[in-house]
């Protein structure tokens, strides 16, 4: 992992790269060679990377499929291939039971189901003419081991494990890999949003005894990414600190 | 080689038929055009004519004759 350029050459796409485990995600991908084409909602938050000619932003919504196809033909025309994919767009939003919105199960299953499905469709047209290509998808130990409160939210991200099983199964033949991240608790706006008392609560749980930082995840996906994994598919990596749920 | 040879060429190509057999091809009508050579089939139409085609627009592709209305239609693609 000393190698300070896994990524030379590569052609990558990361969702939700405005803060946190997207931010990290992409920093580390430009650190190590990447050309990384960077979605966020917000226009101008990637301003700070504008000297960086490897950072390619792209701002739209990722549940807007004609945004979606127009960025797949965009890095068809510039680049010609594609190396990565990194499915980091999600949402979050708690309830109890009895509480959850139908409008809210639609919203949210559109960016953390809808939009990783689209998004590999179009990816696994260069990957199937190249044969190869690693796609990575932000689980989250929620949806492996459940939650309480967090019924929709663990939903969606099981549903991404189990899709990513399956496009595993199904490309692997065509030399592309697909794996999934479960970060546990992670130190981002997102988790610090719960409040104090709640983090140091989780905290609690975390026999590491510290919360996990984005760079942290960034770094299981720089491995994901690069060609150290090239006999690692259909997998879940934790990266949660021994968390207990 | 104009657009329509082109598309001909994809399908004489991907399922091995001859040109005669082309106007009655549908989906599933023979062998080779199962649901993996659709996908086959899509890439190479892509390729061809230098498009990425929609998701609906892949499932909806059910025939030859269909396939040519699809591109003239949606792609911009003139035969």
């Amino acid at each position: 992992m000393c190698n300070s350029k896994m990524l030379d050459g590569k052609i990558a796409l990361v969702s939700g790269c405005n803060r946190g485990i997207g931010r990290a995600i992409l920093e580390t991908f430009l650190n190590n060679g990447a050309i990384v084409y960077a979605i966020v909602r917000t226009k101008g938050s990637l301003n700070d990377f504008v000297s960086n000619a490897n950072c390619k932003p792209v701002y739209m919504d990722v549940t807007d499929t004609a945004s979606v196809k127009s960025l797949f033909m965009q890095v068809k025309k510039e680049q010609g291939r594609l190396d990565v994919l990194v499915n980091n767009a999600g949402m979050m939003r708690d309830a109890l039971i009895g509480m959850i919105s139908r409008e809210h199960i639609e919203q949210t299953y559109a960016v953390n189901v809808f939009a990783v499905i689209d998004m590999i469709q179009y990816a696994s047209k260069f990957f199937k003419r190249q044969q190869s290509g690693s796609i990575i998808n932000l689980a989250s130990i929620m949806g492996v081991q459940g939650n309480a409160g967090q019924l929709l939210y663990s939903s969606t991200k099981g549903a991404v494990v189990a899709l990513t099983k399956s496009a595993a199964k199904e490309l692997a033949p065509c030399g592309t890999r697909v794996n999934a991240i479960a970060p546990g608790a992670i130190d981002t706006d997102m988790l610090r949003s719960i409040g104090d008392a709640n983090v140091n609560k989780l905290l609690q749980n975390v026999y590491v005894g510290r919360l996990g930082l984005p760079a942290d995840v960034a770094k299981t996906a720089l491995y994901l990414a690069s060609d150290l994994s090239e006999y690692v598919t259909g997998q879940v990596i934790g990266v949660d600190g021994a968390m207990i749920v | 080689m104009t657009n329509k040879e082109k598309y001909e060429k994809v399908f004489i190509e991907s399922f091995e038929v001859a040109s005669e057999q082309l106007s009655n091809l549908t989906y599933q009508s023979i062998p080779l055009w199962d649901s993996v050579g659709h996908m086959n089939l899509i890439a190479s139409i892509e390729d061809a004519f230098d498009i990425m085609m929609e998701t609906d627009d892949i499932i909806d592709f059910s025939a030859y004759e269909k396939g040519l209305a699809i591109l003239s239609e949606k792609y911009d693609v003139q035969f």
